[in-house]
């Protein structure tokens, strides 16, 4: 008995060291694939539309909503001590620093990365990637690189969109809707917010939480079982594990940059 | 028009979109629109009390902004803070000597900053110059603290 749960540890324990282990050849395998990229650029662009700009509109949508809602919120709680102005301060750091990166990478991890599993796990399940490898074409190369580096590029973009619009929304709510004074709202925004400590940092999370989702998402297709039923769960494994990767990466970056 | 060109008009506004949200974020909403990064020159000025005076607060002239406070250190030899300030060079030479620095509150419970008062010297003040004549920041305790000593000595007589 004792001997049968310590087995079974031990090849559970064995299961995730050589998932790690494969996770790691992969991704330096895809940053490999840079070579072939700068020599075919075509693969990227196409992955950049299916990756990035069918992205736009849920990012859109989204960004502004959530700068409204941040509008209306903030409005309530900072009239409270009359400091209605600082309303433009706090929905543009509040969406610079946390909430463009993380809500994009979220939102990404939903819509992006779980096509992205869904189709290579596919491709794995219909034996193409096997085809590409007996026509002597290294589908890790020529199927996965241009992926990574579509989402690695496509992320920050994203969240930059994400920024900008909630930063907009709130505008609305805040300057039309409550009358909020303008030159308060965009000036509070301006003396408080700083280029390289709150801009750039933001901008290094959308970077590491664009490749942890997409190295995540392109693991998850190529390592899944090639079943129907493998590629349903690693889709959903794909969404669980960027969520919690995105949320617990945000807390340590944002320990390192702001602490 | 075919397919593949769509996608690359498409995958192109999407790259300019990119770079124009974070190009309107850093001018827009960021301080790097409106800071001022051309040349300083340094005075130091030595304060008893700076309160809660920190790094990279503005430093105006009748309210204007002409420079930026760049260190706060304390010197245990006079038992003050003596405070950095970068002086943006346009007024080299314009403020004279004798500049009364004090520390101010912008609204009841806003940032500090420093305010400099012109006085009347000939002699302007230079690259390294100290400001002689300084003003503590308002600490509240101490406001508060000194109002009821002064309704307590009122109440022996």
């Amino acid at each position: 008995m004792i001997t049968r749960v310590l087995a079974q540890l031990g090849s559970v324990g064995v299961s995730a060291l050589s998932s790690i282990g494969r996770a790691h050849l992969l991704i330096l395998n895809m940053l490999a694939g840079l070579n072939d990229i700068i020599r075919r650029p075509r693969l990227l662009i196409d992955q950049l539309y299916s990756v990035g700009v069918l992205t736009i509109l849920i990012i859109a949508v989204a960004g502004l909503f959530v700068g409204m809602v941040l509008g209306l919120q903030g409005y309530y709680i900072l009239s409270r001590f009359g400091g209605e102005t600082a309303l433009g301060l706090m929905v543009a750091a509040s969406l610079v620093r946390e909430l463009g990166p993380v809500l994009t990478a979220l939102l990404f991890a939903g819509r992006a990365g779980s096509a992205l599993t869904a189709e290579i796990g596919l491709m794995k399940a219909t034996e193409q990637l096997s085809g590409l490898e007996m026509m002597a074409v290294d589908p890790k190369h020529r199927v996965l690189s241009p992926r990574f580096f579509a989402g690695l590029i496509s992320v920050p973009l994203l969240a930059a969109m994400f920024s900008c619009l909630g930063i907009f929304g709130g505008w609305l709510v805040g300057g039309g809707m409550l009358g909020v004074d303008q030159a308060a709202f965009w000036n509070g925004m301006q003396g408080g917010i700083d280029f390289s400590d709150d801009l750039v940092n933001g901008f290094i999370k959308s970077v590491v939480f664009g490749f942890v989702c997409t190295w995540i998402a392109i693991y998850q297709g190529y390592d899944c079982i090639p079943t129907s039923e493998g590629v349903s769960r690693a889709t959903t494994r794909t969404v669980v594990h960027s969520s919690l990767a995105v949320l617990g990466l945000d807390f340590v970056l944002t320990a390192l940059m702001f602490g | 028009m075919n397919k593949s060109k769509v996608i690359e008009i498409w995958v192109g506004g999407f790259m300019l979109a990119g770079i124009v949200a974070l190009f309107w974020l850093s001018m827009q909403v960021s301080n790097l629109g409106t800071s001022y990064t051309g040349d300083t020159f340094h005075v130091t000025a030595n304060f008893d009390n700076i309160g809660g005076l920190k790094t990279k607060a503005p430093v105006t002239m009748a309210g204007v902004e002409v420079g930026r406070v760049t260190s706060i250190v304390y010197d245990p030899e006079s038992f003050r803070a003596r405070v950095g300030l970068d002086i943006q060079t346009t007024y080299t030479g314009k403020i004279p000597e004798d500049t009364f620095a004090k520390i101010l509150t912008a609204g009841l419970l806003g940032e500090q900053y420093i305010g400099l008062d012109p006085g009347g010297a000939e002699d302007p003040l230079k690259e390294g110059s100290e400001i002689m004549i300084t003003q503590s920041a308002l600490v509240l305790e101490e406001v508060i603290g000194q109002f009821l000593f002064s309704k307590a000595s009122e109440g022996d007589k």
